[in-house]
């Protein structure tokens, strides 16, 4: 681990004021800052710890709740607002990580966490992500995670995390904060695509903290699920996720939300899929119909060729699932 | 036997040290610590309390689970000087007055929940976080929630026997092979 | 004295060393830290073959807190002749690893710099700033590459059991009328033990070096250590009380153990080295292998050609073998056998044993293959194996000293409930769910090796057994005292078990199931041995109570020896010790096999084990949801800890089956999953519970003890039973594993 200094604020305007250079990190949990560090691929000169900051509420606010950067992963799944409006952030957190993870993952270091790549975590290797301009040795290499859709030829890496692929189909907004102001950002336009600058991962600027995520009000308590494949049945990172959630009246799908994870540098949500089911009875081949558009560009790097098959089944079983009520449960392994 | 809190020689490290308070097993500290060692490292080498173990040191394993503040995390991953003012409980600290077995610790050693021993530790820290934490109830749930901690042994099933028999309270036998 | 525990012969007796490990107390290699100690992190090769140009070491050396950087340019001088690397355990052919002995690099994460600080931080920092510049020369990770160049070996390997052929296997495969011909793959795994490879050299001054070592054999670390640094043999002393998991990685000294006893023989101070998980991957693991089954029955599924061929990875510098080929071919009735194993160098380290070697991968894949004869031939897989069942061991046409393997189909099957399968695949299901059953046969050898165990009576009654064995996880400290009891009748509070410490009696590495039978019948014959010493000085005490009496006239129990006649007349151990005015008694007994006896019968153990997995139909998540593994095995000492060994035996082939894999990118060389996040292993969601019985196996040959050993058998047959079940839930034959989701599609 590089030698950093460390700083310890209680306002956020102190860390504001500290933060901004190239070299500069905020700490949250650690839980991926500290490990990358180890792995001497992070290598900040600074670090500002934010845990003391008072961002670790969670807030009703008119337009819906308002999730402090801080709130611990193992709180926001079982704070009994979010179990009962958004029980699919729930499952999506729960699925994450392990217990012990959570208790220290934030909903801002969860947000911004990096991706697993092999090649990216191992310094004896060539990325792009890592360092700018080496080349990116996953492609044509060990591809088992990597992306089939919205890669670029400069990066081919998924964004791993569970939380964000239901946030991201909640239409959640980040709240951010700089020491010039605030902003907010949808959360489609968040995590962004590697194009040739993989060494972005999200539209945040330099100095930019993360103070809250705000869902919106509408709920989602009936038809939801969060579908998660992986490599073993806990502790794993997915191959493929799924988080749908749907209204169904009168038999007729309404606001319907897909996104999916493990497959792109971004949770992927596909509005014109989505359109194609609005409106309709929830029936298989419509669900296929709707996983063929999504995935109609998809590519595979060779190793993650299966990884098109695999999404197509669980977009159609994750849409199943949502609109027979009937979510994927985390303890009861069988796949609902 | 060479058990020695491991102490830096002075003039080391002794610009970047940070005051940081902890307790410790119920015991305040003072200590000046740089800001890149983890709980992890300071529990083990500076404190000399071995019992938490390493098993990976990047948060895949769980052998380094500690209770913070009553909840269970992975110590490897947190840096000693971000958990200022905070209660550290390890595995030792877990046993009773006069050194009693914790009713954990009894039902590992009756169900024969580990083999190494390694990542036993960790679990049985882990399994104190789930009964506080209070979201388990089935043998489903727990195994889900255990599933942080690696045993490489493979003692699973009699890891979830010692969990249960201190959940439900009771003293269950063990189970014997047929 | 209610409170104290009898323990016997199949006493489930709870660990003796359980308290100490539930409370943190069990010190593991790492955790001897002595004053003063310095810490030293290893820096590791990013090329998989060449040569190093230029190791630059000053902006390493400028950080406050490093003490020295080692490279092979200014490594302190140690011998230079290969034999002086070779540890008991290593291949006898080749040169066994050197670490920093030269420029040259024969694999990717090989050691190549060993930075030595104050701090395991600051020395793990310091080792980021090394410069190196590589020449790369060309090399091959790929096995399926150099398959054409597999080769066998002209002289094995110690232990190897030579592949004996019988009539003409190919000409009978081919003229039968059912066939199944198949080429089975086994991705490269690594033990992953849990505990990583650290080593602490205790400099003590005047010479004396105390080590303490994660290994499998303090005998071995220490024979290793003395003569690769010239160290005087009765001035070292490797102590390893307890080993955090090995599964065989254990079995040859790590480098860890190298480097550190470098750096302290450089610097004359204490060094401890921890190997991070990703060096974890840098040394031995179970070789990957392409193995080709091809069976040949009549109808009625009986046997009638075998032809079995497998090659499995070594390394460039050592022909490193396992038994793989021999175990179908030992256990089932069948004229006519061909059978050829070879290795293929790739340019990885020396692959090492790993839990079952050979028989894991061989006899797993074996039975993959027979489960396709059983579906060729319309056959219950469970007959087949019936059909073909012998009580003798059929490569070598030998009796066995026993096998009640037909016990085991017979009793597994009934607590499975086998009866209730239906034949045809994907013909179970529930739901969404298709449901698989399948069913394998384990084998593994029960071998015994010389060891000397010593039995020390103390003033005060207690009884301390002790052989410089290892304790990774199966119970020997636990075996030890409960042998200990059963031969002196003393409560077990009153023994204590000492291992790990090479100064004790001389004991083998621990692996090949062997510690219970070997270290068992030891501590058994020692303990012998120090009773009738103990009978011999009560006799002679005049006016005694058992002044002159006869063996046959005694009886032990109760820390007395009393007068069977009349029980009431006897000595306790402590006065007998008094009365002859000894301050202690002691006895040091060696047990071996009977060598010529091994020759003339086979000496197995044996299992079946039937498995039911689930399959989501549609996006193909497989899980394991009943195991029932009946096993074979002679006596149980403690059915408590034999269980255990099973249950692990059992989650090691759910790894194998599903998950375990190490991903080498080939185009550099080099593992890439490198940690527990990627390479997986099984958490507990993915263990369902496990039934585990022991069938009775009477067997006063095997050895003195008639124990056969467990540490291995659970996970033969295991990984072909899941294998199996998910043919039979999906219809989907897999013949590579792990079989991971991607090839249930
Ligand atoms: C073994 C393992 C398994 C895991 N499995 C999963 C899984 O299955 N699914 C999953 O979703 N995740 C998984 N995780 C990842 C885990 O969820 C993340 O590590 C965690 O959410 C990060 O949160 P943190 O608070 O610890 O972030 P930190 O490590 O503190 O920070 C991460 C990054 O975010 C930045 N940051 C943090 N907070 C802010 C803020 N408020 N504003 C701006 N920048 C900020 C930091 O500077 C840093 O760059 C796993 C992690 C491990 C180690
Ligand atoms: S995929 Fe992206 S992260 Fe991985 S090596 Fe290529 S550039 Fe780096
Ligand atoms: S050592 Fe911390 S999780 Fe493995
Ligand atoms: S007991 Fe060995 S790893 Fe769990």
């Amino acid at each position: 681990m590089r030698r950093f200094s460390y700083s310890r604020p209680t306002e956020v305007s102190e860390a504001l004021a500290e933060a901004g250079g190239e070299d500069v990190r905020f700490l949250a949990g650690g839980t991926n800052l500290v490990d990358l560090m180890k792995e001497n691929v992070e290598r900040p000169q600074h670090l500002v710890d934010i845990t003391r900051l008072p961002l670790d509420r969670i807030e009703e606010i008119q337009s819906g709740l308002k999730i402090g950067a801080l709130v611990l992963n193992s709180d926001l799944a079982h704070d009994p607002k979010v179990e009962n409006r958004y029980p699919l952030l729930s499952l999506a957190l729960l699925n994450g990580a392990s217990p012990q993870l959570r208790n220290s993952a934030t909903t801002g270091g969860n947000l911004l966490q990096r991706t697993r790549c092999y090649y990216f975590y191992d310094v004896a290797t060539a990325c792009n992500k890592r360092d700018p301009g080496a080349g990116c040795q996953a492609i044509g290499g060990l591809t088992r995670l990597h992306a089939i859709l919205g890669a670029s030829p400069h990066c081919i890496a998924t964004h791993p995390s569970d939380m964000c692929v239901a946030m991201a189909a909640l239409d959640a907004v980040v709240h951010v904060e700089s020491a010039t102001g605030t902003r907010t950002i949808p959360f489609e336009d968040f995590h962004r695509l590697p194009g040739d600058t993989p060494q972005r991962d999200t539209t945040l600027e330099p100095g930019e903290l993360v103070t809250a995520v705000e869902l919106p009000a509408t709920r989602f308590d009936r038809h939801y699920t969060y579908l998660k494949l992986r490599d073993r049945q806990s502790y794993a990172f997915a191959l493929v996720s799924v988080a749908a959630a749907m209204r169904l009246e009168d038999g007729v799908m309404t606001d319907v939300r897909l996104a999916l994870g493990g497959v792109a540098h971004k949770p992927w949500r596909d509005r014109d899929a989505e359109a194609l089911l609005s409106g309709k009875a929830p029936e298989r081949a419509l669900f296929s119909k709707a996983a063929e558009a999504i995935l109609a560009d998809a590519q595979g790097q060779g190793a993650n060729d299966f990884k098109i098959e695999l999404a197509r089944r669980a977009i159609v079983r994750g849409l199943d699932q949502a609109a027979r009520g009937t979510p994927q449960s985390v303890t009861d392994k069988r796949i609902a | 036997m060479f058990r020695h809190p491991q102490t830096t020689p002075k003039g080391v490290e002794t610009d970047d040290a940070i005051r940081v308070q902890l307790s410790v097993n119920g015991e305040p500290l003072d200590l000046d610590l740089p800001p890149w060692t983890s709980l992890l490292d300071l529990l083990r080498h500076r404190l000399a309390l071995t019992g938490t173990k390493k098993g990976c040191d990047h948060g895949q394993c769980g052998a380094c689970t500690v209770l913070v503040d009553g909840r269970r995390i992975n110590s490897c991953l947190k840096l000693a000087v971000s958990l200022d003012g905070a209660e550290v409980t390890t595995i030792e600290g877990m046993a009773g007055e006069g050194g009693a077995l914790h009713p954990l610790q009894d039902a590992f050693v009756r169900h024969d929940g580990f083999q190494c021993g390694y990542c036993t530790p960790g679990q049985i820290c882990s399994a104190q976080g789930l009964l506080n934490e209070g979201h388990a109830q089935s043998r489903e749930e727990i195994k889900e929630l255990m599933s942080g901690n690696i045993c490489r042994c493979g003692a699973y099933p009699n890891i979830l026997d010692a969990i249960e028999d201190v959940l439900n309270d009771r003293v269950s036998e063990p189970r014997m092979p047929e | 004295m209610t409170n104290l525990t009898r323990a016997g012969f199949g006493t489930p007796l709870s660990r003796v060393d359980g308290p100490a490990k539930v409370t943190g107390q069990a010190q593991y290699a790492a955790e001897f830290q002595p004053e003063d100690m310095l810490h030293a992190h290893v820096h590791t090769a990013r090329i998989a073959k060449g040569k190093i140009t230029r190791i630059d070491v000053s902006r390493a050396l400028a950080v406050e807190g490093v003490v020295d950087v080692l490279t092979h340019e200014n490594r302190p001088k140690v011998a230079w002749f290969d034999l002086k690397y070779k540890d008991m355990t290593a291949p006898l052919r080749g040169s066994p690893f050197k670490a920093l002995y030269d420029e040259n690099v024969i694999f990717s994460g090989q050691p190549i710099a060993l930075v030595v600080a104050e701090t395991p931080e600051i020395a793990r920092y310091a080792s980021t700033l090394l410069d190196v510049d590589y020449k790369w020369a060309e090399f091959q990770t790929d096995l399926a590459q150099v398959l054409d160049q597999a080769f066998v070996p002209r002289i094995p390997r110690a232990g190897y059991h030579k592949p004996k052929s019988r009539g003409d296997g190919e000409q009978a495969f081919s003229d039968a009328p059912v066939q199944v011909s198949n080429r089975y793959h086994l991705s490269p795994e690594h033990h992953n033990p849990l505990e990583m490879f650290a080593s602490t050299v205790i400099w003590e001054g005047d010479g004396h070096v105390t080590i303490s070592d994660k290994t499998q054999g303090v005998k071995n670390s220490h024979w290793y250590i003395c003569n690769a640094m010239g160290w005087d043999r009765d001035k070292v002393r490797i102590l390893s009380p307890f080993v955090g998991g090995a599964f065989g990685s254990g079995l040859r000294p790590q480098y860890q153990l190298y480097l550190a006893a470098l750096a302290a023989k450089k610097l004359e101070r204490s060094v401890q080295v921890v190997m991070t998980r990703q060096e974890m991957f840098g040394h031995g693991y179970r070789p990957e292998c392409y193995q080709t089954v091809s069976l040949g029955a009549d109808r009625e599924g009986h046997l009638k050609g075998i032809v079995n061929s497998a090659v499995t990875a070594t390394s460039s510098i050592e022909n490193y073998m396992e038994t793989v080929v021999n175990w179908g071919s030992m256990v089932y009735r069948c004229p006519d056998a061909k059978l050829d194993y070879k290795i293929a160098k790739v340019d990885t380290a020396t692959p090492c044993d790993m839990r079952a070697p050979g028989g894991a991968t061989g006899m797993n894949l074996f039975e993959v293959a027979m489960d396709e004869l059983a579906y060729a031939c319309d056959i219950d897989p469970l007959e087949l194996r019936l059909r073909n069942y012998t009580d003798r061991e059929a490569m070598k046409d030998k009796p066995y000293t026993s096998k009640a393997l037909h016990d085991c189909y017979e009793r597994g099957a009934a607590k499975f409930g086998w009866d209730r399968r239906s034949h045809a695949p994907r013909s179970m299901r529930d739901g969404h769910e298709l449901i698989g059953w399948g069913m394998a046969t384990g084998i593994w050898e029960a071998m015994m090796a010389p060891t000397s165990a010593r039995a020390r009576l103390s003033a005060d009654g207690t009884l301390e057994v002790a052989t410089a064995t290892a304790d990774m996880g199966p119970g020997t400290y636990t075996m030890m005292t409960q042998i200990a009891a059963d031969t002196t009748g003393l409560p077990v509070e009153k023994i204590t078990a000492k291992l790990g410490d090479s100064d004790l009696p001389f004991s083998p590495v621990q692996g090949g199931s062997m510690t219970a039978a070997s270290a068992g019948t030891a501590v058994q014959k020692a303990c012998d041995a120090l009773l009738e010493e103990l009978l011999e000085a009560a006799r002679r005490i005049e006016d005694g109570p058992l002044a002159g009496v006869d063996l046959d006239e005694v009886g032990f129990g109760d820390g007395r020896i009393y007068l069977i006649d009349d029980t009431k007349i006897g000595m306790r151990f402590e006065e007998i010790l008094a009365a002859a005015e000894m301050d202690s008694l002691e006895a040091t007994e060696l047990a071996k096999p009977g060598i010529i006896n091994m020759m003339r019968k086979a000496r197995n153990t044996h299992s079946a084990v039937f498995v039911e997995v689930r399959v989501d139909e549609d996006v193909g998540m497989a899980r394991v949801t009943r195991v029932v593994n009946a096993v074979a095995a002679g006596r149980i000492i403690n059915p408590k800890t034999a269980r255990s060994q099973i249950l692990g035996g059992v989650v090691f082939g759910i790894g194998m089956a599903l998950e375990e894999e190490t991903l080498a990118d080939h185009r550099i060389g080099r593992w890439m999953n490198h940690n527990l996040a990627e390479y997986h292993v099984p958490v507990n969601a993915d263990v369902p519970d496990i039934d585990v019985l022991f069938v009775e196996e009477q067997d006063d040959e095997v050895n003195p003890i008639g124990v056969k050993g467990v540490g291995e058998i659970g996970v033969v047959g295991t990984a072909a039973a899941i294998a199996n079940a998910l043919f039979h839930a999906t219809g989907k034959r897999v013949r590579e594993l792990p079989i991971t989701i991607d090839k249930l599609l």
